[in-house]
């Protein structure tokens, strides 16, 4: 029955994605990106990844179409079309599409235990975890310890994205207008969702924060938590404002949380460096080395939550901040 | 067992037919946010294509429950990979908008023919 409902879903995300690349209203298509980004996560969570559906829902339905549209009212609403026949681009795409269809005859099927992907180190991560670090999310294990390295870098990737973005946004605009009277911001005049968001807000935080400490015993972890507070403050800024989301969360606290955050995951790395160990191996954090495992994963995945979650508000604040700049 | 074969073909055939419409935005719309819209299909697709690899007939989510005899478990590899991808992915997503953003503030443009006019 699952499966029936595995097709309808795949075939509705086709179907959404043909539609935004159809639409001339850009509003229209990051509307679409949404809605394709929560099939896309229920379509994770048929799979199996739990995790990987809890972070596409909350940065791709949430984040990503918040950035969209900040960066749309920047730039406008309409693309315009472009005359001419497709023949050329829709025939380049075709054939691609055809060869990957051809090639995906030799893929091993959907579950099959003895497909390539599960006989290499995956079964190895499965059997050790337990007995490394003794907790029950594998996913996050792996993450954290295992290739502790990976995450590393990932993490220093989202910070220099968010130091270039902060970069190129932070510059006064060349042609600068008279200071206009700042309009009342936010949706202060709308009592329902005024009611409803202040309720929301903080539900959301705490779930966050569940997500960021229970991310050992089930799906969660910093990724997702970062994401899910973000979107949190968010909300609150689309409701109040962004200046009063900014007197709540300053940009200074939301500086220290990027650069802290990251300096915390290297730092670790380093403590474990001192202690006799080799970088990030946990094991030598404390006297038992499984506790010393938890320790070190613990304190990483609270690096990664602050760096993420500072990151993608800093992110949100600069375009907002060039709006009523321009 | 047959259902589950078709299934697995039909994700494969997903992945094929989202990562060219993404494409398709990509080399053939001029306007520069739509396609930013096109790459982060391409990108979803991607995804798609990993997680797809990731499960295993009868398995669960990879996470391990003390005292349950014989549990199967989902690749939680691919997992772990594309969970960061989708977080460095707005990261990056965010950087191109900004390029965008200040390209349309110098041009007043943000479509492709027109920047490369006003050159």
């Amino acid at each position: 029955m699952i499966y029936v409902f595995a097709l309808f879903l795949l075939t509705l995300l086709v179907i959404t994605a043909v539609a935004i690349v159809r639409t001339e209203n850009l509003f229209v298509a990051v509307m679409l990106t949404s809605i394709f980004s929560l099939l896309m996560a229920a379509n994770f969570f048929i799979l199996d990844a739990a995790d990987v559906a809890l972070t596409e829902a909350a940065v791709g339905a949430g984040v990503t179409t918040v950035i969209f549209l900040s960066a749309l009212a920047l730039t406008g609403d309409w693309e315009k079309p472009r005359p001419g026949g497709r023949t050329v681009a829709l025939g380049t795409v075709g054939v691609l599409a055809m060869l990957l269809i051809y090639a995906s005859f030799d893929k091993p099927r959907l579950g099959d235990p003895e497909a390539p992907v599960h006989q290499h180190v995956a079964p190895w991560y499965l059997e050790k975890t337990p007995e490394y670090m003794d907790i029950p999310n594998v996913v996050t294990a792996i993450l954290s310890s295992f290739r502790g390295y990976d995450t590393l870098g990932e993490v220093f990737v989202v910070f220099a994205a968010c130091i270039g973005v902060l970069f190129i946004l932070g510059v006064k605009p060349a042609r600068q207008t008279a200071a206009a009277p700042q309009p009342v911001s936010g949706l202060r005049h709308h009592l329902i969702p005024q009611v409803v968001g202040r309720l929301l807000v903080p539900f959301i935080v705490l779930f966050g924060l569940y997500v960021q400490f229970h991310g050992e015993y089930g799906p969660g972890g910093g990724f997702q938590a970062g994401a899910i507070i973000a979107t949190g403050v968010i909300l609150y800024a689309l409701l109040e404002g962004e200046a009063e989301a900014l007197r709540a969360v300053p940009r200074s606290v939301l500086l220290a949380l990027v650069v802290g955050g990251a300096l915390l995951y290297g730092a670790v790395g380093v403590v474990c460096m001192l202690k006799g160990g080799a970088f990030l191996d946990y094991s030598v954090l404390a006297a038992d080395p499984v506790f010393g495992q938890q320790l070190g994963i613990l304190v990483i995945e609270a690096g990664v939550g602050m760096a993420v979650c500072g990151a993608l508000l800093s992110i949100f604040h600069a375009f907002a901040a060039r709006e009523s700049m321009t | 067992m047959k259902l589950l074969e078709l299934l697995g073909y039909y994700n494969y055939w997903v992945f094929a037919v989202v990562l060219t419409v993404g494409l398709y935005a990509v080399i053939r719309k001029r306007n520069l946010i739509k396609k930013l819209i096109g790459l982060s299909i391409f990108q979803s697709a991607v995804f798609l294509l990993y997680i797809t690899m990731d499960k295993v007939e009868g398995g669960t989510a990879p996470i391990i429950q003390k005292g349950v005899p014989d549990q199967v478990f989902s690749n939680p590899l691919p997992q772990v990979l594309i969970l960061t991808a989708i977080v460095v992915g707005v990261s990056t997503l965010a950087l191109g908008l900004a390029m965008v953003v200040r390209i349309k503030e110098s041009y007043g443009t943000i479509e492709e023919h027109e920047i490369l006019g006003a050159d």
